[in-house]
């Protein structure tokens, strides 16, 4: 399978073979990145890092994964030190990062940042999240953690929880897991729901969904919860978010009559969603996650550059 | 004798069954009035078996089927006459092709195609008969397509 010169802008540009391969690729990078084994298949290759919307785990990730396949980074975390601030287009700035490098990552806070990006690229683009649409890389990385923890995807009970309204990672989530046929069940606020479109596109798909309100029976059979922080940038109005905010919480208590193999994963950052105390337990595997970020992130940028171990 | 709202045309194309009140978006659609010298004739809310149906005569240009089919997402029932010497030729039914570049506009404000980029707004047609269309950028589905037209 070669991915060589492909961008990555929605994980829905990918089929199911696509995204086992990738998962495959990634377990071997997992030695790299945690520094036990050296490679430096980058090597005279540089990244292009455009971030114009604030980013940790992402960026630091892409980061880490670069230096590790031992390629070089330019680029910027802070839009307002760019031509962006004088009113150049997104089109030019991206013809100036092709010519300067040899692949693309960007986050950017409109929809369709990435997509349009790819066009005036002839490098890969590697969509980093743009505004509340898509995060692909994200949902690599979900995905891998489920794989890694519950040894396959197909057919898991998946809970997706909290903000499914706004948030980016689940939109994608959903779709990637109903191609896998898992059975999903969407718990949220009634005025923070799965959009309409995004349940219609899984249950086309084959999956079985549930829709609730309520957490605590939905969580007793589940073999993986996902969490997601109520986001308050992505609310058009405050008085909404006050509303809804703090509306689950995970703690031990909550967790006393689960599944013993429950995961939890979180895209992080988290506020007050899941407690800390919940960090101890064997369920947290959050931090495992963000940390998978990495390895998905070395195979995508040596499967795209073509440069693979 | 009965006598015509508009008139018979000798050579050209005949576009029926518009759904009422879309005939002035079709012509934009079409960018007929720009783009040819010819006599064009409209004709809007006429009885038919169906209800009523704008009508849309251009005198002496043929177009051709990849210039009207992108029509059929304002008025999928249109069907396209080509007339010489009076007599209808060749007659089809619109239908959408796969990608609508440049004649909507997409209704998410946060969408990049929407800001000052060299782009035309572009949409992928996920279904041709009801229609329905999204957005190539943001993916977002267009409800009441002939409010995005752009006019």
């Amino acid at each position: 399978m070669n991915f060589k010169g492909k961008d990555i802008i929605s994980i829905r540009d990918f089929s199911k073979t696509e995204i086992n391969f990738i998962l495959k690729y990634a377990k071997k990078m997992i030695p790299y990145a945690k520094g036990e084994k050296t490679t430096d298949i980058l090597h005279g290759k540089v990244l292009s890092s455009l971030f114009f919307e604030p980013s940790t785990r992402t960026r630091l990730s892409f980061e880490s994964a670069m230096n590790r396949l031992n390629g070089k980074i330019i680029g910027f975390a802070d839009p307002t030190a760019t031509s962006q601030k004088k009113g150049e287009s997104l089109a030019d700035t991206i013809r100036m990062a092709e010519a300067y490098s040899d692949i693309i990552v960007m986050r950017h806070h409109l929809e369709g940042a990435a997509r349009l990006a790819a066009e005036f690229s002839n490098v890969p683009v590697i969509n980093a999240g743009d505004g509340a649409g898509r995060h692909p890389t994200q949902c690599f990385l979900d995905l891998f953690t489920i794989l890694l923890e519950k040894k396959k995807i197909d057919g898991q009970n998946v809970i997706l929880l909290g903000d499914l309204k706004y948030g980016r990672t689940v939109h994608s989530l959903a779709y990637a897991l109903a191609l896998y046929g898992a059975e999903l069940t969407f718990v949220s606020p009634k005025n923070l729901q799965m959009p309409k479109e995004i349940v219609s596109e899984c249950k086309e798909l084959g999956a079985n969904i549930q829709s609730t309100s309520k957490l605590d029976k939905a969580i007793r059979n589940a073999d993986v919860l996902y969490v997601t922080r109520i986001q308050k940038e992505r609310f058009p109005d405050a008085e909404e978010y006050n509303q809804v905010v703090g509306t689950y919480q995970i703690n031990n208590e909550l967790l006393n009559n689960v599944n013993e193999n429950l995961i939890i994963m979180h895209p992080l950052p988290r506020v007050t969603e899941i407690s800390p105390e919940v960090d101890q337990t064997d369920f947290a595997v959050y931090f495992k996650q963000a940390f998978n970020g990495v390895p998905i992130r070395m195979a995508l940028l040596s499967l795209l550059t073509g440069e693979t171990l | 004798m009965k006598s015509l709202k508009i008139p018979l045309i000798k050579n050209g194309t005949v576009i029926d069954h518009i759904s009422a009140g879309n005939a002035v978006k079709v012509i934009y659609i079409l960018q007929v009035t720009q783009s040819l010298e010819s006599v064009v004739s409209v004709a809007m809310n006429v009885k038919g078996i169906l209800g009523k149906k704008d009508i849309l005569k251009i005198e002496n240009r043929e177009l051709a089927r990849r210039e009207v089919d992108k029509i059929a997402l304002i008025a999928p029932k249109a069907t396209i006459n080509i007339i010489r010497d009076y007599k209808v030729i060749k007659k089809h039914r619109v239908k959408l092709p796969d990608e609508i570049i440049g004649i909507a506009v997409c209704p998410n404000p946060t969408c990049i195609s929407n800001y000052k980029e060299p782009v035309e707004s572009r949409f992928i047609v996920i279904d041709k008969e009801i229609p329905r269309i999204k957005c190539y950028y943001c993916e977002r589905e267009l409800e009441e397509i002939a409010d995005k037209i752009i006019s």
